[in-house]
């Protein structure tokens, strides 16, 4: 018998118990290492240590959906917003005073800099290949300068764009 | 021969007892039985079968290029490769064919490697299940093997274990045998929970130690190429490999040592080993609780000497990681366009219509949800309170790491994840938010803090999921080699066995059955 089977038969051996929710202990479980705490050390925060909970006003909806050109579909992704907040709220039980951001673990080290040379590059052709539109050299993007139409029109020119998703993707 | 370790497999092309091809070809044919695992998006079969040509010559001229040369891997389909498509499990990308290759994937082809395939992920690697990709769930091999199904009662045809993410698709390739290794990405435990998971060892490296260089990012400030391997030993030759300053990725650091060759015994017992406290946290399994304490016993009992400590503020590094991930990811995403590359929408109204369908068409709400609260967080309001704030507890979670380590504690001993792989019915109840706040629980910190940690499959005999988990260790940075050695010393004291699946005995008798498992015992 080969290796592998000799353990998997003492796994099977093991599916051989009866096997019910009552946690038969292994020999291992009797004994627990000092070190390691027996039970669970710390609590969720709770409710009542946070701040009042944020709402999301229609405004603020729509400021975000324009900076972050993603829309939010419905209230659903409203309230998972909120959700996002109230998670982070848990931030400000911790005392940070006086301590400094940290941006990068790699802040006490000076990282290299290469020298400032050409050193590859005239790749346009290939780059525009994965273009799905180029004209001549250049990407090609509808006008600019215009505004994203308001809430409601919004949602009638995703509304056509799901379907082109369902259909094509 | 699918079940040996790169070094027996190297050992075995130098001898002439297994040619690159025809290990090569094995794997593409166990890639094709085991597709309903779904760990692979695009199979690179034709480019593979002539990379393993190229090796068989190679070593037939007795001049191999080194100790990976004709070793198949496989590559999350967040890193770029040339040509060949790479899309993070998301319509955005799908098609996108990179114009290069990553440089860790470059320096795995320049060492004569052979690229089977691009596996699957959560879409954009924003997950901890595996469960949220354009391409469906991956599914954890150990699902099919026989222990798990008798004891759960589970039919794998309608519910199976997930493998943990969001490199779920790597570790299922490495777990069920049909790559030797494969790249992962770890920014808040993407590669370390799905190795525990699925059983099988990975490696977070010391931030900048690896180059980012074509990882499509999504935490610049936390991203690690990962490594997952059957062997610790195989994972240092592979860091050994991939480490190293990259012109292309300036926060890529000098490594501390070029050669990293493990030492085949160590002596544990100069060893002070942490146990932090915190890392007993609500929920933790008591399954994991006992394997945590069997381990602590096993470097015990080894003359370690093994510790209580503390880390103070872990319990909130996941609320900073959430805030700190939201904001990079709000900014990363925004190169998603559709202008240069990738899907664009037929919306042409405007250029800002045009960017928005696009992008309503291209991520799904698991991206989208990580967008908005990104840029509530990082609106002029809320900067101060809640983007800044993160990143001052952020240095909180990487002042209790220094101290401990300065207090000359040289590592810590953890678990990984709170339990064992949970049912795909059970882990979709939860939204993919709440899910990763409770499995990023013990690995985002190290994320924070930057610091190296490999992670180490535990015995499944002993466990009653008849599931794998892994304990990770934890050091200080640049410190990789030692706990890789260190995790080589627990892997040979806990051996951990190879998946069996259903119809795995023919095939072994096919093989001869005679190369496996050399040297492991169990406890």
């Amino acid at each position: 018998m080969s290796f592998v089977e000799d353990i998997l038969t003492s796994a099977q051996s093991l599916t051989g118990r009866r096997w019910t929710h009552g946690k038969p202990l292994s020999e291992d479980e009797n004994v627990h290492n000092s070190k390691v705490p027996q039970t669970p050390t710390w609590e969720p925060v709770s409710e009542n240590q946070l701040p009042p909970p944020t709402r999301v006003p229609l405004d603020l909806v729509d400021k975000l959906e324009r900076l972050a050109l993603v829309d939010f579909r419905n209230q659903e992704a409203v309230t998972r917003l909120e959700k996002a907040i109230r998670f982070a709220d848990q931030l400000h039980v911790v005392n940070t005073e006086g301590v400094e951001p940290m941006e990068s673990v790699l802040e006490d080290r000076a990282l290299h800099l290469r020298d400032d040379r050409v050193e590859e590059g005239d790749c346009a052709e290939q780059l525009l290949q994965l273009s799905k539109k180029t004209a001549e050299e250049y990407f090609v993007a509808p006008p600019g300068n215009i505004p994203l139409p308001e809430r409601g029109e919004r949602a009638t020119m995703l509304k056509d764009s799901k379907n082109w998703t369902e259909e094509t993707v | 021969m699918l079940r040996l370790t790169i070094r027996e497999v190297s050992l075995a092309f130098r001898e002439g007892r297994i040619l690159p091809s025809e290990l090569c070809q094995k794997c593409l044919d166990r890639i094709k039985k085991t597709r309903y695992l779904n760990a692979y998006i695009t199979v690179t079969e034709e480019q593979a079968v002539a990379q393993a040509a190229a090796a068989d010559e190679r070593f037939r001229r007795g001049t191999p290029k080194g100790p990976l040369d004709g070793i198949p891997f496989a590559v999350k389909d967040n890193f770029c490769t040339e040509n060949t498509e790479t899309t993070c499990a998301s319509k955005m990308l799908k098609g996108y064919r990179p114009p290069f290759s990553a440089t860790v994937v470059q320096k795995l082809l320049d060492q004569g490697a052979v690229l089977l395939g691009k596996t699957n992920l959560d879409e954009f690697a924003m997950g901890s299940g595996s469960t949220d990709g354009a391409f469906g769930p991956v599914r954890n091999p150990w699902s099919y093997s026989t222990p798990y199904r008798d004891r759960s009662g589970l039919d794998p045809d309608s519910d199976w274990a997930i493998t943990g993410g969001s490199s779920g698709g790597s570790a299922a390739a490495v777990a069920s045998l049909s790559s030797f290794l494969a790249l992962g990405s770890d920014t808040g435990g993407s590669t370390r929970n799905p190795a525990a998971l699925c059983g099988v060892v990975g490696l977070k490296p010391t931030y900048g130690l690896v180059s980012r260089h074509g990882l499509i990012p999504l935490v610049n400030s936390m991203d690690v190429p990962g490594i997952m391997t059957r062997s610790v030993h195989d994972a240092a030759t592979v860091l050994g490999v991939l480490q190293g300053q990259d012109a292309k990725d300036s926060t890529t650091i000098r490594p501390p040592m070029e050669n990293f060759h493990l030492p085949d015994d160590i002596d544990v017992s100069k060893l002070r080993i942490g146990i932090p406290k915190e890392y007993h946290a609500p929920g933790l399994s008591q399954e994991i609780l006992s394997q945590w304490s069997r381990v602590a016993d096993i470097l015990e009992r080894a003359g370690a000497r093994v510790e209580a400590v503390s880390l103070p503020h872990t319990q909130h590094s996941i609320v900073c990681y959430h805030v700190l991930c939201a904001a990079e990811v709000a900014s990363n995403m925004a190169r998603f366009d559709g202008l240069q590359y990738g899907h664009r929408s037929a919306e042409d109204s405007s250029t800002d219509a045009l960017y928005a369908a696009t992008r309503h068409e291209g991520f799904n709400g698991v991206v989208r949800g990580r967008i908005l609260p990104g840029n509530y967080f990082l609106l002029k309001r809320s900067y101060q309170r809640y983007f800044l704030k993160a990143q001052q507890v952020r240095r909180l979670i990487a002042q209790d790491f220094a101290q401990v380590f300065s207090a000359g504690v040289d590592l810590l001993l953890t678990p990984t994840t709170l339990s064992h792989a949970p049912s795909h019915a059970h882990f979709i109840q939860e939204d993919n938010r709440t899910r990763s706040a409770q499995e990023d629980v013990f690995t985002q910190p190290v994320n924070m803090a930057g610091l190296p940690s490999p992670l180490c499959p535990l015995s499944l005999p002993a466990l009653r999921s008849a599931l794998p988990i892994g304990l990770q260790l934890i050091g200080a940075a640049l410190q990789d080699r030692k706990l890789l050695a260190v995790a080589g010393w627990l892997e040979r004291q806990v051996a951990f066995p190879r998946i069996q699946l259903p119809w795995d005995t023919e095939e072994e008798e096919e093989d001869g059955g005679g190369l496996v498992e050399r040297g492991q015992r169990v406890l």
